[in-house]
């Protein structure tokens, strides 16, 4: 518990880092901990290309620190995060 | 132990199965799979796919995968080798080994591993056609659903 917030690494993949016009950014958090789906909020407001990046919430996955996370995943400062359609290869 | 790469470069059925053979006389078949680009999406003329992925979680995310199919199947051994980056109609895109003491434990590891590493591993296709329109590929529910038959 450091109670000052910090910041975590937030990568795009695919479709997602077209829109959001980034494939890489550093986010403060306001707290020492939320969500994915906080976060998705939170990001979303950035610009519009955020926004549209995020729009089509449930073709959006997760992952926390290279593993795939869910909505609830908790996301700590340090914490690298990815944002990526659901995959395709193979 | 599985062996597992990412790589813009071709690869080879034949050095990469003797790879997995080498010094090993408890193996009595070999399953294998190839992906390869499809030149032709819907009626429209495919020029590339290009395979993007995220470095950092790649290969940690087949191994997974091949541990997953270890736990589940006698294997002896397998080989997982993704390719990235820009592939033109035919060339391989993806290659799974599964070396077992018998052929259906063989088979089967390779099914399985070719069903995980299309909805567990983090790889996208975008589509480029030849009259410059360009797309990426969705997930089809026919993935999900062959993922699912191995449910349990």
């Amino acid at each position: 518990m450091n109670g000052g917030g910090g910041a975590v690494r937030v990568l795009y993949f695919a479709w997602l880092r077209e829109r959001a016009g980034t494939g890489e950014e550093t986010i403060t958090l306001p707290g020492d901990e939320t969500t994915i789906a906080a976060l998705i909020a939170l990001l979303s407001a950035q610009s519009p290309g955020h926004a549209a990046a995020f729009a089509l919430r449930t073709s959006v996955r997760a992952a926390v620190n290279q593993v795939f996370a869910g909505p609830d995943t908790k996301v700590r400062p340090g914490d690298e995060v990815a944002f990526f359609p659901p995959v395709t290869g193979g | 132990m599985a062996r597992i790469r990412v790589q813009e470069a071709d690869f080879d059925l034949g050095a990469e199965t003797a790879a997995l053979l080498a010094g090993r006389a408890d193996i009595g078949g070999l399953g294998a799979f190839i992906g390869t680009v499809r030149g032709d999406v819907g009626g429209r003329a495919l020029a590339a796919l290009h395979l993007e992925h995220y470095p950092a979680m790649t290969e940690a995310a087949m191994a997974a995968i091949a541990a997953e199919a270890e736990r589940r199947f006698a294997l002896a051994g397998c080989t997982l080798i993704h390719r990235v980056g820009r592939l033109v109609p035919g060339a391989q895109i993806v290659l799974v080994l599964a070396a077992s003491a018998h052929r259906q434990a063989a088979l089967d590891a390779s099914s399985f591993l070719i069903d995980w590493l299309k909805t567990d591993a983090p790889f996208w296709k975008r589509e480029e056609f030849t009259d410059g329109e360009s797309r990426w590929v969705e997930a089809r529910d026919s993935d999900t659903a062959a993922k699912a038959r191995w449910a349990g």
